[in-house]
């Protein structure tokens, strides 16, 4: 019978949208001094250590700064976003500290000035496509 | 990190740039070619092509804007100087700077004594989609594009968080785009010479002359908060808050100083560089400011043994209005949370305390990613030997600054430079 053994995956971004596409915000962390990375590191940028592991995120945060984008780039125009049809994009900032950029979600995109950075947020998952096409973004949704 | 004085002395002898705009005839060879020329016309007392030893070029995606690669022997041979080595660098935004930090190193190691620095980008070939597109390539593509984000969306990230720290609205951030385009008013070179009063007079003239009804505006301000007029960009930047898309080149002569005068009576010493790297932007401490930009700053200040203080003017990369708010933080011109009232009290204005941005900026004079920071160099080299015309600050320049920024401050390269006669 053969083994199945459970390998680490490397730490790379295919992993990290691997793991977007299971349902999952996944961190790198250092096992030599602790410190967590989001997006993962293969090397820790504060002590230099090649010794890390996965570590998946509360997927709790809060805004640290957003946009409300009209003039969209190519991929986004595709899935209908642009002039007529605003979205948000907003780098969030996790109850552990780390910071990650990610689309808003549960915001009214057309005023934005009711949006405020400091709104508490929990992690979401926008997926687009199907099957082989299927590709997952990663979101915040606000609470 | 070490930050050794320079071994030896570096001047600038010669300056010169294109008109920046959008020309479908010419390619960024073409514009290159002109500012070349510029530049041989700008050497007070001439210069032999042959002495030319080596040419470092800011470019950031001549591959995409144009599907042209391998760009720096190309423009070499454009002006006739094969067989020189010549290299294209590469940091998005910072490009040029980075080129000059390049020319600036190879002189100083010796190993050199005259070199070409030159910058060109080619932007308007694409439609605004694709160009957006390019740019992005300059962000940290798998994790910040995919959220969405653009290059204006990202500044307008940093003016949130900003404006949450501090007391600054939108509204504040005009005041950056109208001085810049008074500025460029005055600049023969700028894409857009005039200002943004003229601008919306025009817009005016033009609805009557077509028979449609005038626009309402009572002042510039009204112009501004205009929808149809100044659309939203990315909140809260809107179209006046941007750079635009430009074609345009420019070229500097870089030689070692003690054969400065063989060239010119006037030449302008480099007497600082400093140059940092930083993560994405959603991975730093702080969003209100560029890390990368204060630390070259810092090491530029420390290497001239000069302050922010002794710096007349400089010319920093307003790439959004948001971003002449933060650089003029960054480079200690002004304490955090108070470069928007800067702007607002005409501190930064040309005839201000510390003007900022006297070419127009990349907002007014345009924004060919790979030449703006040589062209930056091209107005300090104008105001320092009092050749500014029209736009000429009312003091005398000894000391100036400029400041290109790649990203969102992924790379950051300071230079100051010195007048000593």
């Amino acid at each position: 019978m053969t083994e199945i053994t459970e390998t680490v995956r490397p730490f790379t971004a295919a992993s990290y949208n691997q793991y977007l596409a299971e349902g999952k915000l996944m961190a790198s962390r250092c096992t030599d001094c602790g410190t967590l990375h989001l997006p993962p590191r293969a090397i820790c940028p504060k002590c230099h250590s090649e010794n890390l592991e996965w570590t998946e995120t509360s997927g709790v945060g809060k805004l640290a700064g957003f946009t409300v984008v009209s003039i969209a780039p190519t991929f986004m125009i595709e899935q209908g976003y642009g002039r007529g049809n605003p979205y948000v994009s907003g780098i969030v900032e996790l109850e552990e500290g780390v910071k990650i950029s990610a689309r808003i979600t549960g915001v009214d995109a057309t005023k934005p000035q009711e949006i405020k950075v400091g709104t508490p947020l929990t992690v979401d998952f926008i997926t687009v496509g199907e099957g082989e096409k299927a590709k997952t973004y990663l979101a915040f949704k606000a609470v | 990190m070490t930050n050794r004085p320079l071994p030896r002395g570096v001047a600038i002898v010669g300056a010169g740039m294109s008109k920046f705009g959008a020309f479908p005839d010419k390619n960024g060879r073409d514009l290159f070619v002109e500012a070349y020329k510029e530049m041989r016309r700008s050497v007070d007392k001439g210069i032999d092509p042959s002495a030319i030893e080596s040419f470092y070029l800011g470019n950031f995606s001549s591959d995409l804007f144009e599907h042209q690669g391998h760009t720096a022997p190309l423009l070499a041979d454009a002006v006739g100087l094969t067989p020189i080595p010549a290299a294209r660098v590469e940091n998005a935004c910072a490009s040029g700077a980075t080129a000059l930090r390049q020319g600036v190193m190879a002189i100083a190691s010796g190993m050199v004594d005259v070199v070409l620095v030159g910058g060109a980008e080619k932007m308007t070939n694409l439609p605004t989609s694709d160009v957006t597109d390019t740019l992005a390539t300059a962000a940290d593509v798998p994790f910040e594009i995919a959220a969405g984000f653009t290059f204006p969306g990202f500044y307008a990230a940093i003016a949130t968080a900003y404006m949450a720290r501090y007391e600054m609205k939108p509204e504040h951030l005009m005041n950056v785009a109208i001085k810049n385009h008074d500025n460029g008013a005055l600049n023969p070179n700028a894409q857009f010479g005039v200002s943004i009063q003229k601008w919306m007079e025009g817009r005016i003239a033009s609805a009557i002359t077509k028979g449609k009804p005038a626009p309402t505006w009572g002042d510039i301000w009204d112009f501004l908060h205009d929808d149809s007029a100044n659309p939203m960009i990315a909140w809260p930047l809107r179209l006046f808050d941007c750079s635009p898309i430009t074609d345009g080149a420019a070229a500097l002569l870089l030689v070692a100083e003690e054969r400065a005068k063989d060239f010119t009576d006037h030449p302008i010493h480099i007497i600082g560089s400093g140059q940092a790297s930083d993560a994405a932007l959603h991975d730093r401490a702080v969003l209100t400011s560029l890390s990368a930009a204060k630390l070259a700053a810092s090491q530029a200040y420390e290497m001239a043994g000069v302050s922010a203080n002794d710096i007349r003017i400089a010319e920093v990369h307003d790439c959004f209005t948001i971003a002449e708010v933060v650089a003029s933080e960054d480079i200690g011109f002004f304490a955090p949370g108070e470069g928007f009232k800067a702007a607002e009290d005409g501190m930064t204005a040309r005839t201000g305390a510390k003007p900022i941005n006297t070419s127009g900026g990349l907002k007014a004079k345009g924004h060919p990613v790979g030449a703006s920071g040589v062209a930056q160099v091209f107005e300090i080299w104008k105001q320092m030997r009092g050749e500014a015309g029209e736009r000429q600050v009312p003091v005398d320049v000894p000391l100036a600054m400029t400041h290109n920024v790649g990203a969102t401050g992924s790379s950051c390269v300071v230079h100051i430079y010195e007048r000593r006669n």
